[in-house]
């Protein structure tokens, strides 16, 4: 079994994903409309996490597993009645399962009583079937299952087989051995007398093989009998008509269940005679003592003992015999793993896992080589024209190649959001058992990929999102009723690709944000002064603010307050924005945007002095040159502007990161206006907008140190590192003033550190 | 062990994990092991792969192992290929139901690799 351990994390892998498809298909059924497909999924997924789990001797699990199948097995029989009460309890069970494989991963106990409740639930419901006549006993198997070892118990399992054999052994008249020598000492002479039913190739059963498997036994001597053959004219060659008698002369470690074995699924068909004699009595105490495995004594009957005596069924094989029993097969499979490197993996190997460290290596080494590759775009382009032209073209075809390198690569981190949004049907049915509401979740566009680490990270900020939306989005059924809308509410969450991105709404039909009691919450917390003439759009988005979130209030009576700001922080620091639209009433609309990736971003690169900086494209509102008369310094040298009818803060770059040679009149440099994530504005004064490009993150803190204001870093094709700005970080340095903060890089010096690479690059570059 | 001689076992289950193991296991032994992961893809594989022996499991999505074989057994050409149920069950209905639609043999799951070489030694040598 130990070489089968390997497998446990596959199984592990595989139980997770049952689990999923249990659990959804769980959540689809519904009392009346019984989909069969997704009763016999169900049944399937518990069943397969049943079979793996007693394959690594999980015993618990497979015990539980093995309830919750049974309860499975009577609603696909149409047994038990699917009722709300038998889905909450199966989908109990299916968390319990859940639970029970973590403790097998994890190699502990689960403990004491964990499915004791469960058990005794799932079993309530088994029985009222059991008075259904026709329902399969539950109780035996799990013992089969248990002790993965025991399996040569074959008694049990075997048990018809046996039967068969034992009967045939019993009609059993004179043997038609021959009477031969004397057995040789320490031997057993079996002779077997096969007869087989004409019928027996149609079942797929090869004589010939249970012959060579009685052959590998020990010494054998096999006579064929003819008698049966017919003339050729009537002979059918699908039929048989042959039958044998064998002569083994095997060691004692072979006993009666390793014959009646070899006949094990052809005992129905045939008519068996299998007899054993030994040497005189005289010889048996030769085999050492202890050495011989306990069923020798079964197994080496006396001389001239007759097997018709004994009427128990052959003794189980103990461990000593299945090892020797292994020795065959063992040599064959040294020959064979010689040449296993060549197997053909089959016609459904179309996927493989793979390590997620390999994958990012890999995501890490193509981003080099965007990088390598900008920089050799960057030289080339400096050199004379029309002299290199095979040149050019390879690189040409080389960036190209390059791109869509990075972009399978990229793509092989791509996961739908399936995996997130199949999650969120039990949170909505959930929510709505708590909140008493009732509610339709209607998904779209699941297929739609993303990468990995966005996936993940979706998770709590969706479930925040839909649990506000049934909480404070939508009425209770019979407010609904009242203003004309179906009773049930539906929370639509949807899924797309838009501009190489993602965006993703969650959609509810509720009452819509309540505009006033937002906005007078706001006044008395303090988040806004009263007398403030707020546009709808903004009284909707001061739900995104921190103070809101602070328990007690707001959500209960109008609010969307609860964690909305922490949705929009976890967002933001995927490099995502969310909007909210919402018309009272009618109902609300969140809207988030994400990278794909969180390899690759979308920035702005633009140049203050010597220096290199890249804006996210997300934070960007516009460029813009301010006239004279847009601009207002603040006593604390900390000036304004005047932007669409906005005053809006200016961050001199250079002056906040000390940059030499830069323009500090920004009527002369440009002003780009950027938005943080709570919606506040910066106006950035730099010295050019040199353009916008897919950079590759690198990580400022895994390299160097965390800079404020500084997001991660990036090499650009000239091989010079740039910093990516971090806006939220910008605005909170320019309210510390504006004064140059300690520790801030001053040029070159923390650009050159992140890699020697970049260091050479740079001197290079210079 | 020459490939031309290796005997080549096709294993359906819509578990990845008991195909693993089942391959891993038969592979060691010298054979050589294609997967289908339901009975469809095993009659599909089948109409263009030489199998020397079917070991099916019998809950399966789209086509369970009790169909497949009684599919299988209706081609001629297949009438005399040997087919192992891999049941998780010692259910002896189920036995007789794969009896009668044509099986060769069966395997209890949770399987012990010794005796799956040695079942499948049995029935196709």
């Amino acid at each position: 079994m130990d070489d089968l351990s390997r497998f446990k994390q596959t199984y592990f892998d595989e139980s997770a994903e049952l689990l999923a498809v249990a659990e959804a298909g769980l959540l689809r059924l519904a009392p009346g409309e019984i989909d069969m497909d997704e009763v016999n999924a169900i049944f399937r997924a518990v069943h397969s996490i049943k079979g793996g789990g007693g394959a690594f001797g999980f015993a618990g699990l497979v015990a539980f597993a093995h309830e919750f199948e049974t309860v499975m097995d009577g609603v696909r029989n149409a047994e038990i009645p699917i009722t709300t009460g038998l889905v909450d309890t199966l989908i109990r069970a299916n968390d319990v399962l859940a639970r029970m494989l973590s403790h097998a991963a994890d190699g502990t106990e689960a403990p004491e009583g964990t499915t004791d409740d469960t058990v005794a639930a799932l079993r309530r419901f088994l029985g009222k079937a059991e008075a259904v006549p026709g329902q399969p006993e539950p109780a035996p198997e799990p013992a089969a299952t248990l002790h993965p070892d025991d399996e040569d118990d074959e008694a049990g399992i075997f048990g018809d087989a046996l039967a068969a054999i034992q009967a045939a052994r019993d009609d059993q008249g004179p043997s038609a051995t021959p009477a031969a020598d004397a057995v040789p000492d320490g031997k057993i002479r079996w002779t077997v007398v096969f007869r087989p039913k004409a019928e027996l190739l149609l079942s797929g059963n090869e004589p010939t093989y249970m012959l060579r498997a009685l052959r590998r036994l020990g010494e054998a001597e096999i006579v064929c009998h003819l008698d049966r053959l017919p003339s050729l004219r009537d002979l059918d060659a699908e039929l048989l008509h042959l039958s044998w008698t064998v002569t083994l002369l095997a060691g004692p470690e072979v006993d009666r269940a390793r014959i009646d074995d070899v006949f094990e699924f052809v005992a129905d068909d045939c008519d068996i005679r299998i007899s054993a004699e030994a040497p005189p009595p005289a010889v048996i105490p030769a085999i050492p003592p202890g050495a011989g495995p306990p069923a020798l004594q079964n197994a080496a009957p006396a001389p001239g003992a007759d097997l018709q005596d004994k009427a128990v069924p052959p003794p189980p094989a103990t461990p000593a015999a299945t090892t020797s029993g292994a020795a065959g097969p063992g040599k064959a499979a040294d020959g064979a793993r010689r040449g296993n490197g060549g197997d053909h993996a089959g016609p459904t190997s179309h996927t493989i896992r793979v390590d997620l460290d390999k994958i990012d290596r890999l995501v890490n080494m193509v981003g080099e080589m965007v990088i390598t590759q900008a920089m050799i775009a960057e030289h080339v382009r400096d050199l004379p024209p029309g002299q290199f032209q095979e040149l050019l073209e390879g690189l040409e075809s080389l960036a190209q190649h390059t791109r869509e390198l990075r972009e399978n690569v990229m793509s092989i981190r791509a996961q739908p959001v399936s995996s997130v949004f199949s999650r969120m049907p039990r949170l909505v049915r959930e929510c709505a058992a708590a909140t008493g509401k009732e509610v339709m979740l209607v998904t779209s566009g699941e297929t739609t990929e993303v990468d990995k680490t966005v996936v993940e990270n979706l998770v709590d900020p969706l479930t925040h999102m839909i649990r506000n939306s049934i909480d404070h989005g939508l009425e209770g059924p019979e407010e609904r009723e009242r203003t004309g809308k179906p009773r049930a509410g539906t929370v639509h969450l949807s899924a797309a690709h838009r501009s190489g991105r993602i965006v993703i709404e969650v959609t509810d039909d509720g009452r819509g944000i309540n505009r006033a009691k937002v906005l007078s919450k706001a006044i008395e917390k303090g988040l806004v002064q009263p007398g403030s003439s707020l546009s709808d759009e903004e009284i909707d988005n001061l739900i995104f603010l921190p103070g809101f979130s602070t328990a007690d209030q707001v959500s209960n009576l109008s609010g969307r307050g609860v964690g909305m700001d922490v949705v929009r922080r976890n967002i933001s620091s995927l490099g995502g924005r969310i909007g909210v639209y919402s018309a009272p009433g009618e109902g609300s609309r969140f809207v988030l945007s994400l990278p794909l990736t969180l390899a690759v971003l979308d920035g702005m690169v633009i140049s203050v002095g010597d220096e290199r900086f890249v804006l996210p494209l997300t934070n960007i509102v516009e460029s813009l040159r301010p006239k004279p008369a847009d601009l207002h310094g603040l006593v604390n040298k900390c000036d304004v502007m005047m932007a669409r009818g906005e005053y809006v803060r200016l961050v001199h770059l250079h002056r906040l990161f000390g940059i030499p040679k830069a323009i500090d009149d920004a009527t002369r440099g440009l002003v780009v206006l950027v938005e943080t994530e709570d919606g506040s504005r910066l106006g950035l004064v730099v010295d050019e907008v040199l353009g916008q490009q897919q950079v590759v993150i690198k990580s400022l803190e895994a390299n160097f140190r965390r800079l404020d204001g500084v997001a991660a870093a990036t090499i650009l094709g000239d091989g010079r590192v740039a910093l990516i700005l971090d806006v939220a970080g910008l605005r909170e340095m320019s309210r510390h003033g504006a004064a140059p903060a300690t520790g801030i890089p001053t040029t070159a010096i923390p650009l050159a550190a992140p890699a020697d690479r970049s260091d050479q690059r740079q001197r290079q570059t210079v | 062990m020459e490939p031309s001689v290796k005997k080549k076992v096709m294993t359906v289950d819509d578990s990845r994990t008991m195909r693993d193991m089942v391959s891993f296991t038969l592979r060691g032994a010298g054979y050589e092991v294609v997967e289908a992961a339901d009975g469809q893809q095993a009659m599909n594989a089948i109409a263009t792969t030489k199998v020397d022996l079917v070991i099916t499991d019998l809950n399966m999505p789209n086509m369970d192992g009790l169909t497949l074989i009684r599919r299988l057994r209706a081609i001629p050409a297949h009438r005399t290929l040997p087919i192992l149920m891999l049941t998780t069950e010692a259910d002896e209905k189920k036995k007789a139901e794969g009896r009668t639609a044509g099986a060769t043999g069966w395997i209890v799951k949770p399987f012990n690799p010794d005796k799956l070489v040695s079942v499948v030694q049995k029935v196709c040598g």
